[in-house]
């Protein structure tokens, strides 16, 4: 947590969950502004598969907290269409994999309205959704599908790793005059985190540097956050200081953050969940060789998933993707150890 | 029976309507209109009709064959005109063009490139007003085609599980872009349809802009109140193709005579002459009024500047 971020002193700092704080989050929206509402499969009465949106037809009742049917493609359309109108919609889609059902709701309308009405239209919808594997939910419920929204211009992509991020990014994004797709990680919504109980934000497309270091900078995001934080404990074992960078946001993007610690450590890797082929970290790997060659001492490493659909097989699963096991080696590769 | 006044701005709407589609048409062919265009030709007593009943403070959603609606609503001819031929003047400032103007003070949240995706986003309108309250509804626009989509029969069912105030209005010009309805559709009577969500469903002469009136009001009355969504099957004909390079060859020319026989503007012209004894002169007074109109528009458009290549570069940087 950086300290400007920071608005409360250490009395009013509680442990919270991840799907805690984002529960806040949207409890605390709700109650600030009334066009904000939820809709999703089973977010009511439920409270949603992951337990974020707990308690909350209770308070707001079931026009703003609204269990919608098996119709991801129109129940996120209407979510467009509140959003065009006036309205500020979270709609919860369970699981990424299953925005494959709303992607001409999402590319083609809600990315594109503001810029093909001319600038007079607004689309400020929120896409809540989780993804990544670690569960054996096996190929249709375990992806991890950001670079399809990091593509489309138009569209704002978060990421948060811990409590206190999910809290203050949900917050500024359903408050965010554009579209907004909000990704979760199932892994995460069980781990805890200091949040402050007095209200912040945190605003999108700024970065934060989770672990200090000079030797190594480590760009991560969503899941590959605590793992990366692992490898970076057990580096410093070894007396390598890694720099762990946690973008928290992928559009926008803090490239700032990223250049200013690569001109210090002089060598970057790139840890993302995903299948390595056309994922974020080869955009980031080019733009970091575009504007800090001279100060790179080695080729960036990319540390992805492989190109395959995420196995079901405990084994499998795990080979799969990065483990604290392929940060250390890529470390290690990028300093010729 | 209607008064001349009713009668006279039905007429000067729909005959704006022809005058607009036919005017572009020909400066499509100047080569001033480039990509789709996409003409409301035959089609004009729909959205005239619709329009006619509703408030200015409740919303349409319109289609890729979307100029009718936008000026029913009260679109300016001048923004149309300008849009169409990409200049920044334009309802988009030449970044939509045809196929995607959306006129947000006249509550025409917009045309649509995708068959049937205006579809759910008018449900939505109808949430948000559920939800704040009030009594405003959301005419949704969308064709035959659309019914074959899958957000169709998702949509009527989100709007009839929430009440929502939610016209749908099924413009069955009896083609998804080429193909005919009895081909895609063994039920060629779409609104039959409905029965199934519980949405009530009405069939109206869709060349016939006071029927169309007519039904759009008693079907809005019950949706108003909060009853519920309600769809009305608007049955038509285009006078051409697809878009304006298709000839439309594939349209048997008996058909297509029957419904030029019909034609909406003929008629909506019958009835301001007949029910609203309104003179020849008058007439003609009208359609000159409407014809310089287009012409202002055109001319406007014409000399309006371009946008600028420069500033668009500027403004997309920051994404």
């Amino acid at each position: 947590m950086s300290e400007k971020e920071s608005t409360s002193g250490p009395c009013g700092i509680r442990q919270l969950k991840y799907r805690e704080a984002l529960n806040e989050a949207l409890r605390e929206e709700m109650r600030r502004d009334e066009s904000v509402f939820v809709i999703g499969g089973g977010i009511g009465q439920r409270g949603g598969s992951y337990k974020v949106t707990v308690g909350l037809l209770d308070e707001f009742g079931p026009r703003r907290i609204i269990d919608a049917p098996i119709s991801e493609a129109s129940f996120t359309g209407a979510g467009v269409g509140a959003a065009i109108t006036g309205m500020r919609p979270v709609v919860e889609i369970l699981f990424i994999d299953f925005t494959s059902l709303i992607i001409d709701q999402i590319v083609n309308q809600a990315a594109k309205y503001r810029f093909m009405s001319g600038g007079k239209g607004r689309v400020p919808m929120v896409l809540r959704t989780q993804g990544g594997s670690g569960n054996g939910l096996a190929a249709q419920h375990s992806q991890s599908l950001e670079a399809w929204y990091y593509h489309v211009p138009g569209l704002k992509v978060v990421m948060p790793s811990t409590p206190y991020d999910a809290k203050g990014l949900l917050k500024s994004a359903i408050r965010d005059d554009d579209p907004v797709i909000f990704i979760e990680h199932k892994l995460l919504y069980l781990t805890e985190g200091p949040v402050p109980q007095d209200e912040y934000t945190i605003e999108l497309g700024v970065g934060d540097i989770k672990h200090r270091g000079s030797d190594v900078t480590i760009v991560a995001w969503s899941n590959m956050v605590p793992r990366t934080l692992a490898a970076a404990r057990k580096l410093a074992q070894e007396g390598i200081e890694a720099e762990v960078i946690d973008l928290r946001t992928l559009v926008p993007l803090d490239k700032e953050v990223i250049l200013d610690s690569v001109r210090k450590t002089e060598h970057l890797v790139i840890v993302q969940e995903a299948v390595r082929r056309g994922g974020v970290a080869s955009d980031i790997a080019s733009i970091v060789q575009a504007e800090a060659f001279d100060f790179l001492d080695a080729p960036i490493e990319i540390v992805a998933g492989k190109n395959t659909p995420i196995p079901f097989n405990v084994h499998l699963e795990r080979a799969a993707v990065p483990q604290e096991a392929d940060i250390t080696g890529a470390v290690r590769k990028v300093l010729h150890l | 029976m209607y008064s001349l006044e009713f009668l006279e701005q039905l007429y000067r709407t729909i005959y704006t309507i022809r005058i607009f589609e036919t005017e572009c048409i020909r400066l499509y062919r100047q080569g001033l209109i480039i990509g789709y265009f996409h003409p409301y030709l035959g089609e004009e007593a729909i959205a005239t009709g619709v329009c006619a009943a509703l408030r200015p403070d409740d919303y349409i959603v319109s289609t890729h064959r979307g100029h009718g609606h936008c000026i029913a609503r009260g679109g300016e001819l001048p923004k149309m005109v300008a849009e169409v031929l990409g200049r920044e003047a334009g309802y988009c400032r030449g970044r939509g063009g045809s196929m995607h103007i959306a006129d947000i003070s006249t509550g025409n949240i917009g045309a649509n490139g995708i068959v049937g995706a205006g579809i759910p986003i008018g449900v939505g309108a109808g949430l948000g007003i559920h939800i704040r309250g009030g009594d405003q509804v959301v005419a949704v626009f969308f064709s035959d085609g659309a019914c074959n989509n899958g957000v169709f029969a998702e949509s009527l069912n989100l709007a009839a599980i929430w009440d929502l105030p939610v016209v749908f209005v099924l413009e069955n010009n009896q083609y998804a872009v080429s193909s005919p309805i009895e081909e895609m559709s063994r039920v060629p009577d779409l609104h039959k349809r409905t029965e199934g969500y519980g949405v009530p469903a009405y069939l109206v002469d869709g060349n016939d802009v006071l029927a169309v009136y007519e039904k759009t009001s008693e079907a809005i009355g019950a949706c108003r109140k909060g009853k519920g969504p309600v769809l009305i099957e608007a049955k038509t004909y285009r006078h051409g193709g697809h878009h304006v390079n298709d000839p439309g060859l594939y349209m048997p020319k008996d058909r297509l005579e029957y419904y030029k026989a019909r034609d909406p503007v003929k008629l909506a012209r019958e009835y301001l002459m007949q029910q609203g004894q309104c003179s020849e002169q008058h007439l003609a007074a009208i359609e000159q009024q409407v014809q310089e109109a287009m012409e202002q528009a055109v001319e406007f458009a014409k000399n309006s500047p371009e946008p600028s290549v420069e500033a668009f570069v500027k403004e997309v940087e920051r994404n």
